[in-house]
């Protein structure tokens, strides 16, 4: 009993059981092959993709603020790359140096107009997706004349950003991995991650206790712009095309991985292993209706029902949370 | 009794915002080991004393001591390195933190070296528990307990014993027992004592006449941003300052709670 609630308490447990939970259902209703379904790459390159994404989101959701430029970010990413490596045959470095400096210039724009102005961070990034989707296409259509770019990577590139393992997993799935761990260890094990959870609890006081809050926030963003702009470069060069449209998907998809991930809207709250379970959960349900019986037009019905179950869930095992005194005896400290 | 060297001192501070002027010729000084309690009703202008105190507003006129010297806070945290510490009325702001890390937030103790220099939440935790439970709240033993799971005294607690372990040497006190039922702030009123035991300057800020002469040597009454009063203990009767004041009618049961306690 105390095992089990001592992990119905900790931020991750609502994104564990909705992730089993999904299972469930669709092993009960969809008969789906558990076994086929694991080893299926679909599920798990629609997550990668979307879990580096959401993995720097949340932590700015954790720190209380939001960042929806994302969806312009993974666009121009792929676009930096296929312009310059592409179409002006630049070394595919060049390419890829320019689409994740591209994301170092937008998180610093979003950062510095988010700690200078008093705009909530929401309208902020509202200004520069739709910026940023202006900027890609017009200079796309400038530049090329066209809205989708062919690029053509060199072996190493394609070894280590676009490759398929064993003709199905994306090797992003291990970038995914490899930041998941980065990210979970930073806000867990580091100073910086307490700063991240004072932040979202209380700005003010946060800075008062000497926590570098402006300089952190604009961390934060630039982390999120450059991931996107990162996911970006590697579809371009597993697909060896890119094109102006589509990442506008991420931005919800991502928020709903998060918050059924039990990161608190408006900050404070939150873990790493609740953002990678939410973010599989919301591939599972996306892509693992393909696995089913079911009728694929349902997926979207599910995932809002997940994101509320999630959400309540995460409400009342907070709440657990605050509640939770000690047995007595049980582990005091004494002095 | 020998003139000692007020820990804090403030000379004949102005305050105004553009033409509203918020205080007006304030003159305090808190030795340590003492208590001031600055009694006021809403709107008295507490709150701009206690921000300046605490180096968040400038005074417009007049001077700030410590130790007898001369001193111009350039912010927030430079009283804070002074060892200014401000203690608000829902103590904890960070309600979803564990103990351990609300603690030391912003001062996090690290093991390791180099680029895996890592937050040692064990050893926040057992610090932050033992620095607690050295003010006699025994209650609290599980440093990963989250702040919002605490009482508001236990709170309130909690952050005196923080800005003790960071050797504050003048504590400000918003409030602390505003939000309080009888048994918490006696809680509360107890730790400001031990508080003062360990030679800290306290600064109790409060409407509550009651809670004021259980704890208070020394008092300061605030009207329309002026002290309208400045008498020690045993000066003035409760009654006294009850008529400075409004409230206090449950005053003598209070007492004999907060007697019984310490």
């Amino acid at each position: 009993m105390d095992l089990i609630s001592s992990l119905l308490r900790r931020p991750d447990a609502a994104s564990v059981l909705s992730l089993v939970g999904v299972l469930a259902f669709y092993m009960l209703f969809g008969g789906v092959d558990l076994g086929r379904f694991a080893a299926a790459g679909s599920w798990v390159n629609f997550a990668a993709n979307l879990g580096i994404v959401a993995l720097p989101v949340g932590l700015l959701m954790i720190a209380g603020e939001i960042d929806i430029s994302i969806g312009a970010m993974i666009p121009a990413g792929s676009m930096t790359t296929a312009i310059l490596s592409g179409y002006y045959g630049l070394p595919i470095w060049v390419g890829m140096a320019a689409a994740l400096a591209l994301g170092v210039l937008v998180g610093l724009v979003n950062g510095l107009l988010t700690v200078r102005t008093t705009v909530p961070s929401l309208i902020i990034t509202l200004g520069t997706l739709v910026a940023m989707q202006g900027v890609v296409l017009s200079a796309s259509e400038l530049l090329t004349g066209n809205s989708s770019v062919g690029v053509k990577a060199p072996e190493w590139a394609k070894v280590l950003f676009g490759q398929l393992i064993g003709g199905s997993h994306q090797v992003i799935i291990v970038w995914w991995l490899i930041l998941t761990a980065f990210f979970a260890y930073v806000l867990q094990e580091t100073r910086f991650g307490n700063w991240i959870y004072a932040m979202g609890g209380d700005k003010e006081s946060a800075r008062n206790a000497g926590i570098p809050t402006q300089r952190l926030t604009i961390a934060l963003f630039v982390l999120s712009a450059t991931c996107a702009s990162f996911v970006g470069m590697c579809q371009a060069i597993l697909f060896n095309s890119a094109q102006v449209s589509g990442g506008m998907g991420f931005i919800f998809n991502a928020i709903v991985s998060v918050v059924v991930g039990g990161v608190l809207l408006t900050g404070g709250f939150g873990s790493v292993l609740g953002i990678f379970f939410g973010t599989v959960t919301f591939a599972v349900v996306i892509q693992g209706i393909y696995f089913t019986s079911i009728d694929r037009n349902w997926s979207n019905l599910i995932i809002g029902l997940v994101l509320l179950i999630a959400v309540a869930m995460n409400e009342s095992f907070r709440k657990l949370a605050l509640s939770y005194v000690p047995r007595k005896g049980n582990k005091a400290v004494n002095v | 009794m020998s003139e000692k060297i007020p820990v804090l001192e403030l000379q004949r501070v102005d305050k105004s915002f553009g033409p509203i002027e918020v205080l007006n010729e304030v003159s305090l000084k808190v030795n340590a080991g003492e208590v001031l309690c600055l009694l006021g009703d809403n709107g008295a202008g507490k709150s701009t004393l206690i921000k300046t105190l605490a180096g968040v507003h400038k005074p417009t006129r007049g001077k700030i001591l410590m130790d007898g010297q001369e001193v111009a806070f350039a912010g927030p945290r430079d009283a804070a390195g002074r060892g200014i510490a401000t203690v608000h009325q829902f103590g904890g702001t960070f309600p979803l933190m564990s103990i351990g890390r609300s603690f030391f937030v912003g001062v996090e103790p690290t093991k390791g070296w180099g680029p895996f220099k890592r937050f040692d939440r064990k050893k926040a935790n057992e610090i932050a528990v033992k620095a607690v439970q050295d003010f006699g709240i025994t209650r609290i033993d599980d440093g990963e307990r989250l702040v919002g799971g605490l009482s508001g005294g236990e709170r309130q607690s909690l952050a005196i014993a923080r800005a003790v372990h960071f050797g504050a040497r003048v504590l400000i006190l918003d409030e602390p027992t505003a939000a309080l039922g009888v048994k918490q702030a006696s809680h509360v009123l107890r730790i400001v004592n031990e508080t003062k035991r360990r030679g800290l300057a306290v600064i109790f800020i409060t409407h509550q006449v009651m809670h004021a002469m259980a704890v208070g040597d020394h008092f300061a009454v605030l009207i329309r941003g002026a002290i309208a009063a400045d008498f020690r203990k045993g000066e003035k009767t409760r009654e006294e300052i009850t008529d400075l004041m409004a409230g206090g009618e449950t005053m003598a049961q209070l007492e004999a709670n907060v007697e019984g306690n310490t």
